[in-house]
């Protein structure tokens, strides 16, 4: 009898703490199958967060350091720096990324590290109760946002994919989500090919999954599947926002940047 | 023999740190430290080093954290404004048990304050400067001699401990050239780091680097090894220099810059007939306690000298606790607030 479907080799076999509903697990089996696809599972370090995410180490079978809030990108900065021949992820929520991780996201992408940013996009906090995220729809209830989100006082919800993007150190940026069986089998291609990018060495690449909490939304899996495939797909576009492969290349991680971008000043004593 | 060189402080530090074998350096601009960042950014390409200037003093520590978790001896400098914006990283540093090696030439506040010499620093460096209650080893240089000498150490003891170490001392001490011998990196025996992470090989177990401790006992438990890990620290690694405090009737005690120039009016005591010495701590944490405990046996005047309003004097006075009188002069940090010797001499001749 041959098995056609088993558990990635990157993932435990264990329970995870995720609410039913919760769209993590498949993003994490998600990125464990990339993991298989490249055989990087035994040179991967994966870069925790603070959140719902936190346990990264629990589910993945992989060597994790777990960052402060909002720092995974910095700490990913130190670790591939240190251990270039490492294969580097985060995997951070929204409020983590896009919030008190913001400035460390830009510059990590900026600089084009040489990683993975798996981005689990949820509008919400999940972890400390459902309060509003950088992501929150505009008027969507929360715990924080009684009233729902003002744009006129909480600004707009930022969308991260397209944010990125145009940042030169960026290589690869796209939005998922993996509410339908079609929309999963696009997430499952564009992580890979996230993936590839850094395998490759070709800069930084960046997912950006669209998950639901049915728990912090207050409905139950099925209606928190439908708001994924409606307004938050409305708002967050799904999409491949920037993609510089040339794959025959072999150098170059800021495939935008061009050379009248360069400076020739040399003003500074050496 | 090596040569005698005459190097900036700030200079030495970035040396000994390549002599030490650290090859990742993390910062951000700050005055007076950036002296340091330079020269590394000019040195380690050379030495296939990574010099990362980053966005903030917060990404600059969690940079030596992820560095610091794959094995390799990294480090960061900043100064006071700065060193607060690392706490974070500090802390979650201490409780994951990294090593790493942290410059402070810091610098007068409290806010953006100045950038005059300061010693106002000492309590968020040897009390736990971040949250949680832990400590990290500090070493306060008064000497560009030093500056050298204990980089190379606090390199060591971060790896001999798994604890960031952090090296303290003001803008005078950064900021002066003196002669440098630039002395080779100690043959310390070290402990394998067989707590890094490299990737799992099959057969090998999960490494995961954290602070985060949720089950019944863990914490408590994780809590008690960190504190029995300071309590080897105070045991063996705590440092001082006594000068003339065998027949000493007054022991000045001061660390860094200050303590030099206690040495200064020491002598003129001296020569005034006056029987005065020095225990200077080099190691703020641990405090040398016992140095203290032994001197009080026979001198009963302690003078603490401090660029602040007083925050040593605590640690002098829990030292010798009733066993001998602890007398403070100090002035908070600003622009021309560095005593001279005939203030200190001044001092002594009052307290004497």
């Amino acid at each position: 009898m041959q098995q056609v479907f088993h558990r990635p080799t990157g993932l435990k076999d264990v329970q995870t703490h995720f609410c039913p509903g919760c769209q993590h697990g498949t993003i994490h089996r998600l990125v464990a199958e990339a993991m298989d696809e490249y055989g990087v599972r035994e040179r991967t370090i994966g870069v925790a967060s603070v959140g719902c995410s936190v346990f990264l180490y629990a589910y993945f079978d992989v060597d994790v350091v777990e960052a402060p809030h909002g720092r995974a990108t910095a700490v990913a900065t130190g670790v591939k720096r240190a251990r270039p021949d490492s294969f580097v992820f985060t995997y951070q929520g929204d409020g983590d990324l896009a919030a008190i991780g913001t400035a460390e996201i830009i510059h990590a992408a900026n600089r084009g590290e040489d990683i993975t940013v798996i981005f689990v996009n949820n509008t919400t906090y999940g972890m400390t109760g459902g309060q509003m995220a950088p992501t929150t729809l505009v008027g969507q209830k929360t715990s924080t946002s009684p009233y729902g989100r003002d744009r006129a006082k909480d600004g707009s919800p930022i969308r991260m994919a397209e944010l990125l993007a145009q940042l030169g150190g960026v290589a690869f940026s796209a939005r998922v989500a993996v509410n339908t069986p079609k929309n999963l089998m696009n997430a499952k291609k564009q992580i890979k090919m996230a993936f590839r990018y850094q395998v490759e060495g070709k800069g930084f690449s960046f997912i950006e999954a669209l998950s639901s909490c049915p728990t912090a939304w207050g409905v139950n899996p099925i209606q928190a599947n439908e708001r994924v495939g409606g307004e938050l797909i409305d708002y967050f576009p799904l999409g491949v926002f920037k993609d510089t492969a040339d794959w025959k290349s072999t150098v170059g991680s800021a495939g935008s940047e061009s050379a009248a971008g360069q400076s020739s000043f040399s003003g500074v004593r050496v | 023999m090596s040569q005698r060189l005459f190097v900036k402080g700030n200079e030495a530090v970035a040396m000994a740190a390549i002599e030490a074998g650290c090859r990742y350096y993390f910062g951000y601009p700050i005055t007076p430290q950036s002296d340091i960042p330079e020269y590394l950014s000019r040195e380690f390409p050379k030495l296939n080093g990574e010099f990362i200037q980053a966005e903030s003093e917060i990404a600059s520590i969690n940079m030596l954290l992820g560095a610091s978790a794959t094995g390799v001896r990294a480090m960061t400098s900043s100064s006071s404004p700065g060193i607060s914006l690392k706490q974070e990283g500090i802390s979650y540093m201490a409780g994951s048990e990294l090593p790493g090696v942290i410059v402070n030439i810091s610098r007068s506040g409290p806010g953006l304050g100045g950038i005059d010499a300061s010693q106002a620093d000492y309590f968020q460096a040897v009390k736990g400067g971040g949250h949680g209650g832990y400590h990290i080893i500090v070493l306060a240089p008064a000497s560009v001699q030093e500056m050298y000498d204990l980089t190379m150490l606090a390199f060591d003891l971060a790896d001999i401990y798994r604890t960031p170490v952090m090296l303290l001392a003001d803008s005078v001490v950064g900021q002066m050239k003196e002669a440098l011998i630039p002395n080779p990196r100690p043959a310390t025996i070290l402990p394998e780091k067989d707590w890094v992470v490299r990737g799992r090989k099959e057969g090998t177990p999960q490494m995961i680097v954290k602070s985060l401790y949720l089950g019944d006992g863990e914490l408590e438990a994780h809590n008690w090894k960190l504190h029995a890990k300071y309590d080897v620290m105070r045991e063996k690694e705590s440092r001082q220099e006594l000068f003339m405090t065998d027949d000493a009737d007054l022991v000045i005690t001061a660390f860094g810059s200050v303590a030099r120039i206690a040495k200064t009016a020491i002598m003129m005591a001296r020569d005034a007939g006056m029987k005065v010495g020095l225990l200077r701590p080099i190691t703020l944490f641990p405090f040398p306690t016992r140095a203290f405990l032994e001197l009080t046996g026979r001198c009963k005047k302690i003078l603490d000298i401090e660029l602040n309003n007083g925050q040593m004097v605590e640690d002098a006075r829990l030292s010798v606790a009733r066993d001998a009188e602890v007398f403070f002069y100090g002035r908070p940090p600003g622009a021309g607030s560095l005593p001279v010797p005939e203030e200190i001499f001044e001092q002594i001749r009052k307290n004497y």
